[in-house]
């Protein structure tokens, strides 16, 4: 059954508030997590080296920016480069493209979770944190189509509500949890 | 077999259906582009065309051709903006132009010229390195549609600010509304910077070598191609090169699986700046 095989990746989507959330869970990420973790942060910036940097110096596992055309390992987070969508091709690999923005942003996280949904179905984990626009609703209600998993932080606890509200208002979630508990979980879920 | 996996599978049926139709009728081949962001912009088709379906879609385009004009501009490449990555002209400037000031004419081809944003502004370029009189600028694309609107060069005036600022940021010398006029809602750029550009329609899929270039243009296009289709192209632009030519490609592409990116070495390279080697 798809339910007992384990997770090939995880895709996590933020924006307002999101250096913070982001520096939360991968701090507490466990060093053997068995899939590589996908990350649009919308930042507006002209390149993420600065987002890598902090996150680095917080982060368990290596924080890399995505680059196109390779295939994403186990034990790093991967960061969507700035000014284009980070696109997951059903193979698995990195893809890139300075197509339209979505919901006003480039990269998009719908455009993320909608691909990586279809080249990882059943075994994709979708996390939505803090964040200020409805970006990553569509892209989660996608993950949850393909039997994927849903993960949303509580929206009450998020610095910003709009965009985990918009997630669990238009793909409901599996999981409803606080910052704190998205790390955790992930390694119950990632890890062998 | 889950449904999901089945779902997925039932996509990529009616893109490859889709692909196969396109060639087959109308000439046009997409088989050797990346499937997820393709399988992306047909759905934008579909949406922007109220179709029921990527299928409902393939059918009317096979009996109707009045519709290959809007697919084809919806499947090439998205327009840039001017003077977009400004650091990678002044590298340009600084860095490349220097060289090819040694040339007693210098051709350079923008391939996949979009609405013309970036053709502009190596005209522009060009015009304050001293080096336009002697320049011919290729301006290809496979989309008529886009190459009717480049030749136009008119913009909406709400990229003005974008295009003046990347301009300063890229050390332009004068201020961009030089080159431009604003009327109403538009700004349409100065026709005199036409005078040494050549719009032709070119594909890069198909088409063979048609100039002997000493720079080649090719920002975010061959990230929507596969690898074995951006190896071909690299190909292309090695044997479109004199020897010691350059390369220019978008800032965030890799050539690391080509193996056509052995004739080039990295000139900058985080400006994706490449010199095609000089043996024989």
């Amino acid at each position: 059954m798809p339910e007992t095989l384990p997770p090939t990746a995880v895709v996590i989507g933020c924006s307002a508030g999101g250096v913070h959330a982001l520096g939360t869970v991968l701090s507490e990420l466990a060093r053997d997590i068995a899939c590589p973790v996908i990350v649009v942060c919308h930042t507006g910036s002209e390149d993420v080296e600065m987002l890598r940097e902090v996150l680095s110096f917080k982060s368990a596992i290596p924080v890399q920016e995505a680059v196109e055309r390779h295939w994403p390992q186990a034990g790093i987070a991967y960061l969507a480069p700035a000014g284009y969508h980070l696109i997951i091709e059903r193979d698995g690999d990195f893809a890139l493209s300075v197509d339209d923005r979505v919901c006003y942003c480039r990269p998009s996280i719908d455009v993320l979770f909608e691909s990586a949904a279809a080249a990882h179905g059943a075994r994709l984990i979708g996390v939505v944190l803090t964040g200020a626009n409805d970006d990553g609703a569509n892209g989660l209600r996608h993950i949850r189509a393909h039997q994927g998993l849903a993960i949303v932080q509580s929206p009450d606890e998020a610095l910003a509500a709009t965009m985990p509200a918009a997630a669990i208002r238009v793909a409901g979630a599996d999981h409803i949890v606080l910052l704190a508990d998205v790390a955790p979980l992930l390694n119950r879920l990632c890890c062998p | 077999m889950n449904t999901s996996v089945k779902r997925a599978d039932i996509d990529d049926i009616e893109v490859d259906l889709f692909v196969r139709a396109l060639q087959q009728r109308h000439g046009y081949d997409f088989s050797g582009y990346a499937p997820a962001s393709l399988k992306r912009r047909l759905q934008n088709l579909v949406q922007s065309g109220d179709h029921e379906s990527l299928s409902a879609l393939t059918g009317r385009m096979l009996r109707n051709d009045a519709l290959v004009p809007e697919i084809i501009a919806g499947l090439s490449v998205p327009v840039s903006e001017m003077f977009r990555n400004p650091g990678v002209f002044a590298v340009l400037r600084d860095e490349v132009l220097p060289l090819l000031a040694s040339y007693p004419r210098i051709n350079i081809w923008q391939a996949g010229c979009a609405h013309g944003e970036e053709v502009y502004s190596l005209a522009i370029l060009l015009e304050e390195a001293g080096l336009y009189e002697r320049s011919q600028i290729y301006a290809t694309d496979f989309s008529d549609a886009a190459l009717a609107r480049a030749q136009e060069g008119i913009f909406p005036i709400k990229e003005a600010r974008t295009y003046s600022e990347n301009y300063l940021a890229a050390g332009g010398q004068r201020t961009l509304s030089d080159y431009y006029h604003a009327r109403y809602e538009r700004i349409k750029l100065d026709g005199n910077l036409r005078r040494n550009i050549h719009f032709a329609n070119h594909n890069l899929t198909t088409d063979g070598v048609f100039c002997e270039a000493h720079l080649i243009l090719c920002r975010n296009v061959l990230i929507y191609f596969n690898n074995t289709l951006q190896n071909q192209v690299l190909g292309l632009f090695r044997d479109s090169l004199v020897r010691g030519g350059f390369l220019c490609l978008g800032n965030r592409e890799s050539i690391d699986f080509a193996p056509a990116a052995s004739a080039f070495t990295a000139l900058n390279a985080k400006a994706r700046v490449f010199r095609l080697a000089n043996h024989a």
